[in-house]
């Protein structure tokens, strides 16, 4: 049901000691939409993904993710939510399709229709053919692309991306880009994704929010930004924030 | 139970196919194989003209052919095959980035520790059973004894308190790689751990004993026993002390008691040995059930606090 609140955050704030990470963020995200949390590096984008998922504790506030609370029922969320951390790590001696049976053993999935779900999902990424070389042989890129495979394989209706594009060469990010498009636009999962990086993920993006100092400075959606204009507001504060946050 | 099988499978695969397992195996196989040959070839030297001794298949076991007996060399170096098998079990994910991974899946947290644990256990058990079941083979071999009933019973007691012994030490060693991050720091820990209990305990225990009891004008009987109890009690911190008596009380049936002669005079071994027999086994198990209890409480204990450490700790930190 497309319009439907599958996020929502009210006053969610985490502190670690006397830091603040996330300060009462208050956020929406709707059912089937692409979401990008942009800000610089210590900005709270990765915290807030992770109270969202469960991993960590909120200091204060709430938080919903599809109608349950992440601190009472990670688990629930865990099976509808897909999460590509940064600097994903792999067991190196697996080969790609060995992890990709690990995690839908992980999550429960029939032998039969994992196997189905494998194959469909190293076709989407492009990695059909190397599925049988160790991990520790890929590239980051290829790395990046089997993450994203392991989250399509368990057909989630939402998912986390954190920086998915970091560290890419163009091509590579650009690759992950659209599969972000794709998976969005032919599996109807909700995206919310991080990034410091404007230019590469603002064009799939159907909103977007900058955060600086744990804090939504901004929130805007991407087709108000079609003139020149708008779009070079947007850069500009964005290039403030970040300039704030370095200095 | 939610993801308990498959990280489970996991580990074990893992383990099987890795050259760290290979190794170790063959080092202790190797080991044991050779002193329970040797041990064999002696207690046939030895016994060779007796009509009937009994429990001869326990002495495999307890008597030694080089150096120690089998018995002994499971206290001394058990510790190291638990350690070896959990000193980086989490702080190697942790620096991998696989823990957050695993996490991220809708499995339950305590999952992946009761996994890395249980695929120890039942690795010890594999190694102690197959090293257990190599001497029973040697025994035949070498002696020609087939284990009695009893015999069997008591060795079975053994492997039992051998694994409990050993998941000790892969507790430990978990408890250590998951409040350590680096991995050198972790198998350090556990290292200076073992040896602190298995060798500075026991010399500990005796400089204690004597320097706390003043020494009396002339040495008479009572401050020697005075100070022999309170060695072994003290000694009884080190698990190894606990598992070498009660292991010891177990697979030797004339072991009457798990504390140390002080002084025995030649009168006295002339009458210990005339009354010898052998205990039976309830009433060996009855000597060494607080050893035992103990053994298992400390490696609750270990495995509590792990699990809870684990648990607490803030994802952002994994």
């Amino acid at each position: 049901m497309p319009g439907s609140t599958v996020i929502e955050t009210r006053g969610l704030t985490k502190r670690y000691g006397s830091q603040v990470a996330v300060d009462h963020l208050d956020l929406r995200v709707e059912e089937g939409e692409v979401f990008g949390f942009l800000g610089p590096n210590g900005a709270g984008k990765t915290t807030t993904l992770l109270m969202l998922i469960g991993l960590t504790e909120p200091s204060e506030g709430e938080a919903r993710v599809l109608g349950w609370d992440p601190r009472r029922d990670p688990i629930l969320i865990k099976r509808q939510v897909g999460y590509l951390q940064e600097n994903m790590g792999f067991y190196r001696d697996l080969r790609a399709r060995e992890m990709l049976r690990f995690i839908a053993e992980l999550n429960a999935i029939a032998a039969r229709e994992a196997d189905r779900r494998i194959e469909e999902a190293l076709g989407l990424v492009g990695l059909s053919g190397d599925a049988d070389k160790s991990i520790g042989n890929y590239s980051r890129g290829m790395r990046q692309r089997l993450g994203l495979a392991e989250i399509l394989l368990r057909e989630p209706r939402i998912v986390f991306l954190d920086e998915p594009t970091l560290g890419l060469d163009p091509e590579g990010a650009n690759r992950i880009v659209e599969l972000i498009a794709r998976m969005n636009l032919d599996k109807g999962m909700t995206v919310l994704l991080s990034s410091h990086d404007l230019y590469k993920v603002q064009r799939i993006c159907h909103r977007v929010g900058i955060m600086a100092g744990g804090r939504m400075v901004l929130l805007a959606q991407t087709s108000d930004l079609g003139a020149d204009g708008n779009q070079g507001a947007l850069e500009e504060l964005y290039l403030r924030y970040f300039k704030e946050e370095g200095s | 139970m939610s993801g308990l099988k498959p990280l489970l499978r996991k580990e074990l695969s893992d383990h099987f196919s890795s050259y760290r397992f290979v190794i170790l195996f063959a080092l202790i196989a190797m080991v044991s194989f050779l002193m329970a040959y040797m041990a064999g070839l002696k207690i046939r030297d030895d016994l060779a003209g007796e009509v009937k001794p009994t429990f001869v298949f326990l002495m495999l076991f307890t008597s030694s052919g080089i150096g120690f007996p089998l018995v002994q060399f499971v206290a001394l170096f058990g510790p190291l095959i638990g350690v070896i098998l959990g000193f980086d079990s989490i702080n190697r994910e942790w620096n991998e980035g696989t823990l957050s991974k695993l996490l991220a899946q809708p499995i339950y947290r305590d999952a992946v520790i009761n996994g890395k644990f249980l695929s120890g256990v039942l690795l010890v058990t594999v190694m102690m059973l197959s090293i257990i079941l190599a001497v029973t083979g040697l025994g035949l071999y070498t002696i020609g004894v087939v284990p009695g009933l009893e015999e069997l019973n008591r060795v079975l007691i053994y492997l039992f308190v051998s694994v409990i012994y050993i998941s000790f030490w892969l507790g430990a060693a978990i408890l250590f790689s998951i409040l350590f991050r680096s991995i050198t720091t972790s198998a350090l820990a556990s290292l200076a751990c073992w040896i602190f209990f298995s060798f500075l305990v026991p010399l500990g225990a005796s400089a204690l004993a004597s320097s706390s009891s003043p020494l009396p004008g002339e040495p008479n009987s009572a401050y020697v026993v005075r100070i022999a109890r309170m060695q072994s009690t003290l000694s009884l911190i080190s698990p190894m002390k606990l598992y070498s008596d009660s292991a010891a009380a177990i697979v030797d049936p004339l072991r009457r008691t798990t504390a140390e002669f002080v002084q025995v005079g030649m009168l006295e071994r002339i009458s210990l040995s005339r009354f010898a027999g052998p205990l039976s086994l309830s009433q060996s198990l009855l000597l060494v059930i607080p050893h035992i209890v103990l053994l298992v409480g400390i490696m609750a204990v270990f495995f509590a606090v792990s699990y809870v450490v684990f648990m607490r700790r803030e994802i952002r930190s994994l």
